[in-house]
């Protein structure tokens, strides 16, 4: 119960981990970048879990409403989100540029272009 | 108005950004890069002023008081570092007005400006705020800024170069952010001086080790700590040389004030040093840093990446003072921020003056420019001096209480490392001025002479600078002396 009671961390882990192995194993430039988005997400849903409370609803003052969810959190990731898409945006941008510039996307043929000048 | 600096100090840098871009004509944006830098400079030293004395400011941004609101808070670690970028900002940019002409297309000079000044808010901001939270939002402000403005130099390199930071650098800054919110959930909060507060009865929870995990890991990939600095040689050598000697001199010097902070400040020495062997992982990391890039920069054909190599063996150097866990050990920390920034910086500047003569840094590019170009290569060896730590340059200063720190320790070994490692960094410094001075130009090499005084001048302020701190260390060490202090105290 204790590990089926905390699933939502797993799910953070398990993202986590996946979006951090093809960050790492794959060599296609763009498929990084998914990883590293699946890795930030991960990481947006670690926070948003963490002022969830159970039953709680959206902070508003109104009647009836006596349990609500921590709200820092969530805007905590709004912030974290922008930031995920400008970081994606150039990511793409400088994929684009490595292909016009290298005519492929693959990392060890970059690397090997690089090799000889 | 002086009340409100510490708000001003970021936004100034922060609204000109867009400015640049609305005022995109001729050398417009330069001229607005320019006066921005030195009123932060300005505002800078006001502040360094103001808390000279041990006093800290606290300034409640928006009126929201902390913990709830963003505070920034001001000690003499802050100050000295807010001092550091800005003073190197306005030292660069005199420099970029040519360099940039000749480096960058000119349709793009209105958005190297526009990166640069938000490069510039991003560091300052990492300087300044006293939020956790916040302190992630400057590190991804200034590090997409440098990304950027690494993809904008001439060799088609500098696009990989800047994809494999950018890959790192958002691993480093998602880990920093992981961190975060593991402490924000059992402290209920993101003020570091309340972090301060709340944390130690938690020392031995396990999510507390867990975020001081993530959270140093995160920052030393930020600070290029070996093994983790691979991002760090292509991005210098690639950059635009402006860029570079900007980077050089404070990026990884902010990365390792964040550490310091958290280190100090926030979780505390004694779960840093009791709890958690931090003293003996980065003393290994440090030495294993120092040893093999000094040996790597040895071997290196384009001077650039020489230097890069360079600046991750005094990293080393750095983290070993924080290392030994004493005052002495930590002044000598700070005062190598400050010195390092001012040598590596004044190096890079020569290499921009070389690049902006001879178009390369390649390392046989250099033969006979002792002759050819006297007042550059005379920067080059009087700020390698500086590198190597020759008495009367700001490197013995640094080098000098890294051995002392040491020898309070009874480290021995330690103390014969830093100076086996001078002596390699003499080895590399002395390939290149040998190169310059004693190997005649191949006879078709087309003529060359030094590059123009805007070029040379903030050259050679940056080179006197390394002199200058090496006799007159008041200022560098006095404050690095007082803030070592105030962190070792808790404060």
């Amino acid at each position: 119960m204790e590990v089926l009671g905390h699933f939502n961390y797993w799910v953070v882990v398990v993202l986590m981990m996946i979006g951090f192995y093809a960050l790492i194993a794959r060599g296609n430039l763009i498929k990084k970048i998914v990883g590293l988005n699946i890795f930030q997400a991960s990481v947006f849903l670690l926070f948003i879990t963490l002022g969830k409370v159970t039953g709680g609803s959206a902070p508003i003052i109104a009647e009836g409403i006596t349990v609500y969810s921590n709200p820092l959190p969530h805007v905590l990731i709004l912030t974290a989100i922008v930031v995920g898409v400008a970081t994606t945006a150039l990511g793409l941008a400088l994929v684009v540029r490595i292909h016009e510039s290298y005519g492929t996307i693959e990392e060890n043929e970059i690397a090997d272009m690089d090799r000889e000048p | 108005m002086i009340a409100q600096f510490p708000a001003l100090q970021v936004v100034i840098p922060l609204l000109g950004a867009p400015l640049c871009i609305i005022l995109r004509r001729g050398a417009l944006p330069w001229l607005i890069a320019l006066l921005v830098s030195w009123a932060a400079l300005a505002m800078a030293a006001t502040l360094l002023s103001q808390v000279a004395d041990g006093e800290i400011i606290s300034y409640a941004l928006g009126g929201w008081l902390a913990p709830l609101g963003i505070e920034y808070r001001i000690d003499t670690l802050n100050a000295f570092m807010l001092l550091l970028v800005a003073a190197t900002s306005s030292a660069v940019l005199p420099f970029a007005y040519k360099s940039v002409a000749k480096e960058i297309p000119q349709d793009r000079h209105y958005l190297f400006y526009s990166g640069f000044l938000l490069m510039l808010t991003g560091l300052l901001g990492m300087a300044i705020t006293g939020d956790a939270f916040n302190v992630f939002v400057f590190i991804e402000i200034s590090s997409l800024s440098s990304y950027a403005m690494i993809a904008m130099g001439r060799d088609r390199r500098a696009l990989s170069a800047a994809f494999t930071y950018l890959v790192m650098g958002t691993v480093g800054a998602t880990f920093f952010l992981i961190g975060v919110g593991l402490i924000y959930a059992v402290t209920g909060t993101l003020n570091m001086a309340d972090l301060a507060e709340r944390l130690p009865p938690l020392y031995q929870s396990r999510t507390v080790l867990a975020a001081f995990a993530f959270i140093s890991v995160g920052i030393l990939l930020k600070l290029a700590l070996f093994p983790l600095h691979l991002w760090l040689p292509n991005a210098y050598t690639y950059a635009p040389s402006v860029v570079t000697a900007f980077l050089a001199a404070t990026a990884t010097k902010v990365a390792i004030y964040l550490l310091l902070r958290f280190g100090y400040t926030v979780f505390g020495t004694e779960f840093v040093f009791n709890i958690v062997p931090a003293s003996e992982v980065l003393l290994t990391l440090a030495l294993a840093g120092v040893i093999i890039a000094s040996f790597v920069a040895i071997f290196q054909s384009d001077v650039k990446r020489l230097l890069a190599y360079s600046s991750v063996a005094q990293i080393g150097y750095i983290i070993l003072g924080i290392s030994y866990a004493n005052v002495t050990g930590l002044t000598a920390s700070i005062v190598h921020i400050f010195n390092h920034a001012v040598t590596k910086g004044a190096l890079f500047l020569v290499m921009g003056c070389v690049a902006y003569a001879a178009g390369a840094c390649r390392l046989e590019s250099f033969a006979g420019l002792g002759k050819r170009m006297p007042l550059t290569m005379a920067a080059f060896v009087i700020a390698g001096l500086s590198l190597i730590g020759v008495p009367l340059t700001a490197g013995f200063i640094s080098k000098w209480y890294l051995v002392l720190g040491a020898m309070e320790k009874g480290w021995w070994p330690v103390a014969a490392v830093i100076l086996a490692t001078s002596l390699l960094a003499a080895v590399y410094v002395w390939r290149v001025v040998e190169i310059a001075y004693f190997r005649d130009a191949p006879a078709d090499a087309p003529p060359l002479s030094d590059p123009p005084l805007a070029l040379l001048v903030p050259t050679w302020v940056l080179t006197g600078a390394c002199v200058y701190f090496g006799i007159e260390t008041s200022l560098s060490l006095g404050f690095a002396e007082q803030a070592a202090i105030q962190l070792m105290g808790g404060g």
